[in-house]
């Protein structure tokens, strides 16, 4: 009885290159799919919020109503598209969507606002999405805040001779990403997101297809091994997964102009052994599955799904049911996540990212195991 | 020598007996073939001997090892081609050979050596370069062979090896094994065609999972009892219809002839005349024949296909 055999782990590897590369198809899905995702992820993920549609209805038509029409139009959250004379107006702008936020002056506010009264300014919004409508009425809050702060100022200096000083002065930065633009923030994520899927997607066709032709039958009637079947069929996807996150690391740095400040070396380190967890899932979906295309769909909901949505990339885990939460800890992306966001971001290494890393590397030694252990040399 | 022993095998699949109590042995260097129709359990028997299915009850010894305890030893002394033999299309045909000599870790002294014998044994020289998924169904299964023995095994399965490929690449597939019996490998054959049955040393009938019959050919079908008579006539159907009712042995239908197995050679033949002239119909030939396996199955078998 023979043990295990480097020369036959080098056979299988070997065969699979070849069915790779004879496979244009199945080599440009391997490359480009990653490279779609990234592009149509990446631009249209954007949680920023500007350019608000804004209608107008200015009943007062005063210049103090201009003035503070004028620093609507002024700041970049706001873009002035309508301006409605009547609430049925304003109503169907907002119902249909083309506006956001309607804005109604009332007709005594220029009188109000010049004699020193309290005046008051309407908002409506479309409060379906309240996390955008959230953000919007800040933004005009914030908007109308200013001006009415600067009506005071005015008016103390026009009774003192001099302006008043602000008792509080707010200084802020942002650090790791001081503009503020989640771009940087989405893209190091979104890595993680591609790369679970790809991996899976790739391997879960590789077991089930030999089970499909018969050619598993011929296999397991040899004395190959699991480990060494197993092992030689990641070979060549690992590689392949590998240039998949160059091509996303290039791309993460050229196209979307998110600066890597953590260390080069120590971000490919930990993403091949995410890559191993995320084959091996996918070889483990495959070995059960035994058809192509249930592995292929069950590796996609298995892999995406969780990854996009319980990973932290898109929705806070710390605002989730603890149910979820809990559940959470067993998605491998959850700490690539938190991994390639930290060594992006803020530059940080393993001193400070050593559970993530940890965590990642028993995911893929557990998958890599059961997926050998999956391998039975034996039918039914 | 025994090479291959079985002791009461059997393999169930829920409430079906695929394979029932089987119990045989093969000797060193026998071409041995399974014979029976598409269910009879021909593969699953394959599949046990070759140790990638486990048996429900009963043990097997290859080349003296246990199918159960010695699996992995087996497969290094064993060539199997399954039903559909798993080549990899995308693969070269010498791709293909490799693939499988690497995995018997056959020694690359050697092996260039052997490689070029398949090769010419099979034909296949002017096609190695070529995509397996481009050859002939001839081609493919004579590849098939070619992988089960890169690694010079002492005992060779081959499950239905000749199914579906045309008469000359048959030949062909069988004039390789009757080398290979020279070289003392033992081959152990499932067919469904009984000629091919015919060129066995020895056979065993399965049916529904139950050996009904082990022997040389000559043997088996010694256990006809009786006489075989072959007639043709106008109208054989009706014919058949008639012997039948007329009870004067088991009837089967061949195209335009009709084989009956009668008893007694001269009583029956004067039955069949009696019983066409009184339904009305015109005999033309009346002969006694050698059986075939075909006559063992239809009359032997209870079910048996005419």
């Amino acid at each position: 009885m023979s043990g295990f055999r480097f020369s036959r782990l080098r056979a299988v590897a070997h065969k699979e290159f070849i069915h790779v590369f004879r496979d244009p198809r199945a080599l440009g899905i391997a490359i480009v799919l990653p490279m779609i995702m990234l592009m149509i992820f990446g631009y249209a993920l954007t949680m920023d919020l500007d350019r608000v549609p804004l209608a107008v209805w200015d009943q007062s038509r005063t210049p103090q109503s201009r003035e503070l029409v004028s620093r609507f139009e002024g700041s970049r959250y706001f873009s002035l598209v309508a301006s409605p004379d009547t609430y049925r107006d304003v109503e169907e702008g907002i119902v249909t969507g083309r506006v956001m936020v309607a804005l109604v002056i009332p007709v005594e506010f220029g009188r109000q606002v010049a004699s020193g009264r309290k005046a008051q300014v309407q908002v409506l919004t479309d409060g379906s999405d309240a996390n955008t409508t959230t953000l919007a009425l800040a933004y005009a809050d914030a908007v109308v805040k200013t001006y009415s702060q600067e009506i005071l100022v005015e008016k103390v200096r026009r009774l003192t001779g001099r302006p008043p000083a602000l008792p509080l002065d707010l200084r802020f930065r942002a650090w790791f990403n001081t503009d503020m633009e989640s771009r940087i923030f989405i893209v190091p994520g979104l890595i993680a997101v591609i790369m679970m899927l790809i991996a899976a997607l790739l391997t879960s066709l590789t077991v089930a297809r030999e089970w499909e032709t018969g050619t598993m039958e011929q296999l397991i009637s040899t004395p190959l091994r699991g480990s060494e079947l197993i092992l030689g069929k990641l070979a060549p996807y690992f590689a392949i997964g590998m240039v998949d996150m160059l091509l996303s690391v290039l791309a993460g740095r050229f196209l979307f102009d998110v600066p890597l400040r953590g260390s080069l070396l120590l971000l490919f380190g930990v993403s091949a052994v995410y890559l191993v967890g995320a084959l091996s899932l996918g070889i483990l979906i495959s070995a059960k599955a035994k058809s192509q295309l249930l592995a292929s769909q069950f590796a996609f909901v298995a892999t995406f799904l969780p990854a996009f949505m319980l990973s932290g990339f898109m929705f806070d885990i710390k605002n989730m049911p603890p149910a979820l939460q809990a559940f959470t800890y067993l998605i491998p992306a959850r700490y690539f996540v938190v991994f390639l966001r930290g060594l992006y971001l803020k530059g940080t290494g393993l001193a400070e990212l050593w559970p993530q890393g940890l965590l990642m590397a028993v995911f893929g030694a557990a998958m890599l195991i059961l997926a050998i252990r999956s391998f039975k040399k034996r039918l039914a | 020598m025994e090479t291959l022993r079985t002791q009461a095998l059997t393999r169930r699949f829920g409430d079906l007996v695929a394979l029932d109590q089987l119990t045989l042995a093969v000797e060193e260097g026998e071409i041995f073939g399974l014979v029976g129709p598409d269910g009879a359990g021909k593969t699953t028997t394959m599949r046990l001997l070759t140790g990638i299915l486990e048996p429900s009850s009963g043990e097997a010894w290859v080349d003296g090892l246990h199918t159960v305890r010695e699996t992995e030893a087996i497969k290094d002394r064993i060539g199997y081609m399954s039903q559909r033999f798993g080549l990899y299309p995308d693969l070269t045909v010498q791709e293909n050979i490799d693939f499988y000599a690497d995995l018997y870790e056959v020694p690359k002294a050697g092996r260039g050596e052997r490689m070029e014998r398949l090769l010419a044994f099979s034909n296949l020289t002017p096609f190695r370069r070529r995509q397996a998924g481009n050859l002939s169904g001839g081609m493919k299964q004579k590849l098939g062979l070619a992988c089960a023995l890169i690694h010079t095994p002492r005992v060779l399965f081959l499950d239905e090896p000749t199914n579906g490929v045309d008469p000359v690449s048959r030949r062909d597939f069988w004039r390789i094994l009757y080398q290979l019996q020279q070289e003392r490998v033992t081959i152990f054959v499932s067919t469904a065609y009984l000629d091919e049955a015919e060129r066995c040393n020895r056979i065993g009938l399965l049916h529904q999972g139950r050996l009904m019959a082990c022997d040389t050919v000559d043997g088996v079908k010694g256990l006809l009892r009786g006489a075989l008579l072959e007639l043709r006539c106008e109208a054989p159907r009706p014919a058949a219809r008639l012997l039948r009712e007329a009870a004067i042995g088991s009837v089967a239908l061949f195209g335009d002839r009709l084989h009956v197995l009668v008893e007694d050679e001269a009583r029956g033949r004067q039955a069949v005349e009696a019983a066409l002239r009184a339904g009305g119909i015109a005999l033309r030939e009346l002969r006694t024949i050698e059986p075939s396996l075909e006559d063992v199955f239809t009359s032997a078998l209870p079910g048996g296909s005419a």
